[in-house]
């Protein structure tokens, strides 16, 4: 597909590589940004997309190619020049600061100060601007990061790069945090951003998304670009795929399998409420069933799951497994009685970054593989490996730091943990944030296996799609109360949403 | 643990019960496994010491390098280096215990004092060991749950611990300095083995179990993993509280027994043993490539960083320097470590 270019692109990139170690993360890549556009770069995990923008923001310096901005030769040496030149980067994984307020931190390196004075009213009324722009003129400029919802600290995310008055605004899986009516929002404002002549550079894993917002598509495969610029409304959905994993994949979502009639509850919440979250809530799962949590951002579906989970101490209510009632507020005894979680946020919940893939995926059972206390660290790299080569997570040496993973892969790591150490209730919070289409299928079949092999399971997700095609009966909440119950199959999309806005307006 | 293990489909066998053949890890080049192991994470401090070594060899010729005065400083290393051991546990950990010094000087005290108000010579100098020790760990064990259940952090829990153990010994002791009066003890903690002090042993024996414990036990993993990411070893369902106590109670332990060699070295009890030794201890492990956010850090690092300062103090005192100038010295090595740290950690991360 050729373009003709009457002007010279914004960015345009030839010919980049990048390895760190032994990894060839980038093998030479081709990309050209044109002034006011979307443009999509789309890949699996480990594909090199986020290495690819962070060469764009200077975090990376290219090993070799070359960079035009404006037609013109540049190199982008660190953050700063980025910024300077007029590149604002949404990274991946979330980079706020907690400890700083939401003001603070869209300010963070140009603070608004005279004479080395920070001016605070100044900088809390524009960001309460920026923050409005974005939907969320409610949240208060003062407040701290900390206490913020990974989907709020990406709102903020977002605004810090509004604030830069950028001509280029890069945006690295900045949807998988959030639910659709955030999806909405952000997309308003990138399509305000581009009637003003500002680029866009947009990643996602999500398809139907792309095909909404974007206007060009880069797809990157191992390391190298294999399109070009394709015109969204010219390529059809399959041959996307096609391009990013070189196979076809048709059923995303596995065949349910019917819950045999008799079999036994295992999950059994009652009356569980956690003061001003939520409130009273009474669910059940039977081995071998799959239920989904439907509801927006703020709703309290994680606190649900880290409540039951025993993260969190319940005001009232109790949790039993297969009869026998877990100590509240005990993670511990959770574990002993056999529930996981794989927590949302994987960087700061789930995972030790330092440290190597074999000891992360064993860290709820690495007692297992021990004798006397004393480690077998051979028993436990044959287990993760085992899980590696299953959940397909790339690179797959398990002596490689977590930390060195693609977003994806990270999050394949907090599946292998359960999977090693085996569990009777699973409690699953955003399964797939940030996992590319063809690892979800996979995703999703290992999921209904494990239902299938007897394990109760519960998906919370944003993605409405994703609970319905997943689960065999949704919890649809709102503001901390349960809606409704139903069969996966009686509900679609639309239904859900209109509960879930009545619910939050009664 | 669970005891249903899931069995996801056919392909996958459950792990637990599978053979447990060697995964050899793939294309890693001999060269990055050779940085990655200890000795390679470590070059830097073996180099740091030959430095200091020749320095010490041409500046003080053979009253350097004999055989004695090497082992004047590795006896002088192994008192900070026992602490040090049990700071390592705690500095991994996530944590950072500022009392290890004057609780040293409390367990030396009680511990003198335990004889003299039994029936003096008769009583075994077992129970002189044993009173320090336990002393040590308890004093950790209290540290342990005021930072893990009271939520106060380390430095302000160890800090007041610091301060009322130097007082605890003040009044035990009325300021006086105890002598140790069993001649067992002092021949027992004088004596050589295998032509080494039993000082030097001691730490020797408190480094390798060190080392152990943190490289091939469920509790070093622990360690790590709370050190690294204290949420993720919650949620992974680790006892973090109960953990973090153990910890300062090794230090504790530690401290009790850097108590004990003290005593041995100079025969008498006082509350003042120990003072500032916290500090060169902490710096040590820093030096060593331990990370004071936690998370990473190795025991042969800390036993290099004991033996840089030590043999530092060492040539000083060849060449009649001043311990001003030693100080001086110290300071530079700290930062330059962590400056090097610094290096390696961005190197390694993103
Ligand atoms: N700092 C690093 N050190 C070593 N390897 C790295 C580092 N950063 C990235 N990699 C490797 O480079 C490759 C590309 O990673 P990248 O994060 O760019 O993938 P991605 O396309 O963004 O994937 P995802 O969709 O999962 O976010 C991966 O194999 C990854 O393991
Ligand atoms: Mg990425």
């Amino acid at each position: 597909m050729i373009k003709v270019d009457h002007e010279p692109a914004l960015l345009e990139v030839r010919g980049a590589t990048k390895r760190f170690g032994a990894v060839r993360a980038l093998k030479g890549v081709d990309i050209s940004i044109a002034p006011g556009e979307v443009h999509v770069i789309l890949g699996q995990n480990g594909a090199g997309k986020s290495t690819l923008i962070k060469m764009l923001a200077g975090v990376h310096t290219p090993d070799e190619g070359t960079l035009r901005w404006h037609g013109e030769l540049v190199t982008i040496s660190n953050p700063v020049a980025a910024l300077e030149l007029g590149i604002a980067t949404m990274y991946q994984e979330l980079d706020v600061v907690d400890g700083l307020t939401i003001a603070e931190n869209i300010y963070l390196g140009h603070e608004m100060a005279t004479g080395g004075f920070s001016q605070r009213s100044r900088a809390n009324k524009s960001a309460t601007e920026l923050l409005d722009r974005l939907g969320h003129g409610n949240l208060s400029p003062s407040r701290e990061v900390g206490s913020l919802s990974p989907a709020n600290k990406q709102i903020v995310s977002m605004a810090r790069a509004l604030s830069r008055n950028a001509q280029l605004i890069v945006m690295d899986e900045p949807s998988a945090v959030l639910d659709s009516e955030e999806v909405k929002n952000l997309f308003r404002v990138v399509n305000e951003l581009t009637a003003s002549g500002v680029a866009v550079v947009y990643i996602s894993h999500r398809l139907e998304e792309i095909r909404e917002i974007g206007d060009r598509i880069t797809v990157i495969k191992d390391g190298r670009s294999t399109a070009n610029g394709l015109p969204v409304a010219d390529t059809s959905t399959s041959e996307l795929i096609r391009l990013m994993t070189g196979r076809d994949i048709d059923n995303v979502f596995p065949a349910r399998v019917p819950v045999p009639a008799d079999s036994p509850e295992v999950l059994t919440v009652e009356n569980l409420s956690l003061k001003g979250v939520f409130d009273r809530v009474d669910l059940s799962v039977r081995a071998g069933e799959i239920l989904g949590i439907a509801g927006l951002v703020g709703s309290g579906r994680s606190e649900i799951l880290e409540t039951i989970y025993g993260a969190r101490k319940p005001s009232t209510g109790t949790v039993r497994v297969s009869g026998s009632q877990l100590s509240p507020g005990s993670v511990t005894d959770a574990v002993e009685h056999g529930v996981g979680l794989s927590p949302e946020e994987r960087k700061s919940q789930g995972l030790l970054l330092d440290q190597p893939i074999f000891t992360n995926v064993t860290l709820s059972s690495f007692a297992r593989f021990a004798r006397f206390g004393f480690l077998n660290e051979n028993a436990e790299r044959a287990a993760a490996v085992e899980q590696i080569e299953a959940l397909e997570l790339r690179p797959a040496d398990p002596d490689n730091p977590a930390g060195s993973l693609s977003g994806g892969n990270q999050q394949k790591i907090l599946l292998a943990r359960w999977l090693v150490h085996g569990t009777s209730v699973l409690l699953l919070d955003e399964p797939t944030r940030g996992v590319d289409a063809g690892a979800r299928a996979e995703i999703y079949a290992l999921i209904r296996r494990l239902a299938a092999a007897g394990t109760a399971i519960i998906v919370v997700s944003s993605e409405i799609e994703e609970v319905l095609g997943l689960a065999d009966r949704v919890l649809v909440i709102a503001d901390g109360h349960v809606l409704t119950t139903t069969e996966a199959t009686q509900i679609d999309e639309h239904g859900v949403l209109d509960l879930v806005m009545k619910g939050s307006a009664a | 643990m669970s005891e249903q293990p899931t069995v996801p489909s056919a392909e996958h066998p459950n792990p637990a019960t599978e053979s447990t053949d060697i995964v050899t890890p793939s294309s890693r080049s001999w060269f990055s496994r050779v940085m990655s192991s200890s000795a390679g994470r470590n070059l830097g401090l073996v180099i740091a010491l030959l430095v200091l070594f020749a320095i010490g060899a041409l500046t003080a010729g053979e009253r350097f390098t004999n055989f004695e005065n090497i082992l004047t400083i590795i006896r002088f290393a192994s008192i900070i280096g026992v602490l040090s051991i049990g700071m390592t546990f705690v500095i991994i950990g996530g944590g950072i215990d500022l009392s290890v010094g004057s609780v040293m000087g409390l367990a030396s005290v009680i511990s003198t004092l335990s004889v003299i108000q039994t029936f003096a010579e008769q009583t075994s100098w077992i129970v002189m060991v044993i009173v320090a020790i336990l002393v040590g760990t308890l004093a950790g064990i209290v540290n342990g749950i005021v930072i893990s259940y009271g939520n106060v952090v380390a430095f302000m829990a160890t800090l007041a611990m610091l301060v009322a153990a130097r007082g605890f010994a003040e009044i035990f002791s009325n300021r006086s300095t105890q002598i140790v009066r069993s001649q067992e003890f002092i021949e027992v903690f004088r004596a050589d083995f295998l032509g080494i002090p039993i000082l030097i042993w001691i730490f020797i024996v408190v480094a390798a179990l060190g080392w152990i414990l943190l490289n091939r036990t469920t509790f070093g993993r622990r360690t790590i993993a709370i050190g690294g990411n204290r949420e993720a070893a919650r949620l992974a369902g680790l006892k973090v509280k109960r953990h973090t106590v153990y910890l300062y109670a090794i230090a504790g332990m530690t401290a009790g027994i850097a108590a004990v060699m003290i005593l041995g070295r100079t025969t008498a009890g006082t509350s003042t043993h120990g003072t500032l030794y916290e500090l060169d201890a902490i710096a040590a492990v820093v030096v060593g490539g331990t990370l004071l956010i936690g998370g990473r850090g190795t025991i042969v690092g800390t036993v290099f960083g004991v033996l840089i300062f030590a043999t530092l103090t060492n040539v000083f005192t060849q060449n009649n320097l001043n311990t001003s100038v030693q100080a001086v010295a110290k300071g530079v090595i700290i930062v330059l470590a962590v400056l090097l740290q610094q290096r390696f950690a961005a190197r390694n991360k993103r």
